[in-house]
């Protein structure tokens, strides 16, 4: 498949900080291709450049054959956005919304009309339609936000975290969604800093951290980086302080590393088995009661852990 | 130019949903226009435009010519719309009418007032001139203020006409040819004359004349409702300007940058969206005021004209504002300043003339003072020509403003990348 989006050497600086640092990948069409990051590693930059909101400090993006910086309006016409923060006009109904942008996308007339009945039956909320956005729900409001982003049938759509702060029911309508729309034939690039959406919805993933591309591959290829390891996960109580027994965890021999978030701590080891009986001394030896663990096969997370050393919710 | 429309429209929509702003875009200039009728007793009458009903007691005890002719003033025919005048024997039952708010104010000539500034018929005058007693009624004040104004353009002109009288006595008096008879005679035709002059004299302007000689009614609302309207303009525009810094913040500016539309189109759309907002709601002002309290605003296609001005002007400023601010809060704060600063430069609660001169040249930086200038004109018959200058200076304002936006946001950027 030819690529619809090739990004070569993307540089985005804000005077000294670098958001983006020579991020080269290309996306082809047909696939849904993730950026998997934690908060702040620069996916949201990535799109911004993308879809010319900013200019790119070095390099470009070709998008359906068009440059970002030589063809920025050709490129326009080429994606949907769906951005990560909710941006809608409160004091409009969907209806209105939904005529706004589509309009702002050039439909209209009974292009227009025909659209809009089409995507308010995609997103569920015809019945709904007339009433202001204030009225409605964090969900509802998300599936405008990306209802928007439909109107007029995108070769290639952006999704920037469409399921943060939603109810676990509207996270799954959006993530079958995603796959719907897919299967229809549009190419997505989908950022999100939950593995689990990744791993689901990926037919390949970008790892990106501090601005950098950090790997790149199908599911497959990733977890193969950390093949041979295994994740053992400590639950312990919530009053504890974790962090001296990850310190004493992480000299234990075996362990290739070792990470606390909240009450639950990860140690990624050549073999999770052998390791069970020193952790269990280690926590007694300290005072810390583990209430469960398990053990976890190689996925994203623990191949971010393995190339950074961090959490993905770090 | 579609594009600019669908944005303009859009904010115009989302500003008239919005109860606060139409709080105060629409229902505050109303409300206060009307506190300044009741006020003003402009609707304690009948519904016929300009002030009436200013009731006024004069107790005339003096028996010369000056007390008889401050009685014919205040029955004169020229102020019959404007005063009703009733003639209490006493001191006493003036108070009484005051007491029971049945006048504005009350006049008392002592006895003896005409005899201490005209001479007699050797040509002597009796003493200190006498004073006149004006007794303002304390819930009438500003009826009680236009009363006392009539009185004291009354008085001046009994100053003038007695200062000339002794000049001219005194300086025939010098040649050493006027005889004591021949004095006698003169000082009292010169106080005749005097008191006729008094009598005749137009103590207060209340006409306006327009350039085909008709005579316009003067109306006190003619003045605060668009000075009320042209400064609460500047709370909508500095709305408008606000709402590209919250679009930006709210995230709906960048997701329009992302649509196949130029930077400029979106910029035009916020201006175009801005100077709208602003000629709606100067129409509906207008609109509004003519139509509750009966106002004559004077030419239609001379209003129409400044309304545009007016609403380039302000949509200017508002434009302005915005681009020297980076959250829409500061935009408020800065914008509900500089409307009240605005409004009293412009004018639009007293009139600058009586304030000194520096604040008259100050204050032809606010479209307030040329768009009430040029309402309050066209308002007293004047025509198109006559409000050229302040559409001329409205427009140019308007042009200056945007040059100086525009060039500061291309600098900065739309999104202040």
């Amino acid at each position: 498949m030819a690529p619809i989006l090739e990004v070569r050497d993307l540089v985005k600086k804000y005077g000294d900080f670098t958001a983006v640092n020579r991020i080269s990948f290309s996306v082809d069409e047909g696939e849904i291709f993730s950026l998997l990051g934690p908060n702040g590693a620069g996916k949201t930059t990535t799109i911004s450049v993308i879809s010319t909101l900013f200019t790119p400090t070095n390099g470009d993006a070709s998008v359906c054959g068009h440059s970002v910086l030589k063809d920025p309006m050709e490129v326009k016409r080429c994606i949907g956005v769906v951005p990560q923060e909710l941006a809608l006009y409160e004091d409009l109904s969907a209806l209105e919304n939904l005529q706004f942008w589509g309009k702002m996308y050039g439909l209209s007339g009974k292009a227009l009309s025909d659209r809009i009945t089409e995507v308010l039956d995609q997103i569920g909320l015809k019945d709904k339609a007339k009433q202001r956005i204030k009225t409605y729900s964090g969900g509802m409001k998300r599936r405008v936000n990306i209802g928007i982003g439909l109107l007029h049938k995108p070769k290639l759509l952006f999704m920037d975290e469409p399921t943060v702060g939603i109810d676990p029911q509207s996270r799954r309508a959006i993530l079958d969604s995603v796959k719907e729309l897919n299967r229809q034939g549009m190419t997505i690039l989908y950022t999100t800093h939950y593995m689990e959406e990744a791993q689901e919805l990926s037919d390949r993933v970008g790892i990106i951290d501090h601005g950098e591309l950090i790997a790149l591959g199908t599911q497959e290829e990733l977890t193969r980086q950390v093949d041979e390891t295994d994740t053992l996960v400590l639950h312990i109580a919530e009053n504890e302080d974790p962090q001296p027994l990850v310190d004493r965890l992480q000299t234990l021999d075996g362990v290739l590393s070792a990470i606390a978030i909240d009450h639950e701590i990860s140690i990624v080891a050549h073999s999770a088995q052998e390791l069970i009986a020193p952790a269990i001394r280690a926590s007694e030896a300290m005072g810390i009661k583990i209430y469960s663990m398990d053990i976890r096969e190689p996925n994203l997370e623990a191949v971010f852990l393995h190339l950074t050393g961090r959490a993905l919710r770090d | 130019m579609q594009k600019l429309l669908i944005i303009a429209l859009k904010d115009l929509k989302l500003i008239f949903r919005d109860p606060a702003a139409l709080i105060l875009m629409l229902l505050a200039p109303f409300l206060i226009t009307l506190g300044m009728g009741v006020v003003t007793g402009r609707f304690s009458g009948n519904a016929t435009s300009g002030i009436n009903s200013m009731t006024v007691a004069i107790v005339n005890q003096d028996e010369g010519e000056l007390g008889k002719a401050l009685e014919a003033i205040f029955k004169s025919e020229d102020l019959a719309d404007l005063v009703v005048p009733t003639f209490p024997i006493t001191t006493d039952e003036a108070h009484r009418l005051i007491e029971a708010d049945e006048v504005s104010a009350a006049i008392i000539v002592p006895q003896g007032f005409s005899a201490s500034i005209i001479p007699d018929e050797q040509g002597n005058i009796s003493g200190e001139p006498i004073q006149i007693a004006f007794i303002a009624n304390p819930n009438s004040p500003t009826n009680a203020g236009i009363l006392r104004s009539i009185l004291d353009a009354f008085l001046t002109q009994v100053e003038v006409g007695r200062i000339g009288a002794e000049v001219t006595l005194s300086q025939i008096a010098q040649t050493g040819k006027l005889t004591p008879e021949l004095a006698a005679q003169l000082g009292e035709a010169l106080g005749t004359q005097l008191a006729q002059q008094s009598a005749q004299a137009q103590p207060i302007q209340l006409e306006n004349t327009t350039a085909s000689g008709a005579a316009v009614k003067f109306d006190l609302l003619m003045y605060f409702a668009p000075g009320m309207a042209l400064m609460f303009l500047m709370f909508a525009v500095t709305q408008g300007g606000r709402s590209l810094l919250l679009e930006n913040r709210t995230g709906t500016l960048p997701r329009m940058l992302q649509t196949p539309t130029s930077s400029a189109q979106i910029l035009g759309g916020k201006v175009l969206g801005i100077f709208l907002t602003a000629v709606t709601q100067l129409t509906i002002l207008i609109g509004g005021t003519s139509l509750l309290f009966s106002l004559d605003w004077g030419q239609p296609l001379g209003v129409f004209l400044l309304i545009l001005a007016a609403a380039f002007a302000a949509s200017g400023w508002g434009s302005f504002i915005a681009t020297l601010f980076k959250t829409p809060a500061q935009v408020s704060n800065f914008g509900s300043v500089i409307m009240l600063i605005f409004g009293l430069l412009g004018g639009s609660f007293f009139d600058i003339s009586l304030l000194p001169e520096w604040v008259s040249v100050l204050s032809k930086i606010t479209p307030n003072a040329w768009g009430l200038r040029g309402f309050t004109t066209l308002a007293g018959g004047g025509t198109l020509g006559s409000i050229s200058e302040p559409l001329m200076a409205l427009v140019l304002m308007g042009i200056i403003l945007f040059a100086a936006a525009s060039i500061w946001m291309r600098r900065r950027g739309l999104t202040g990348m």
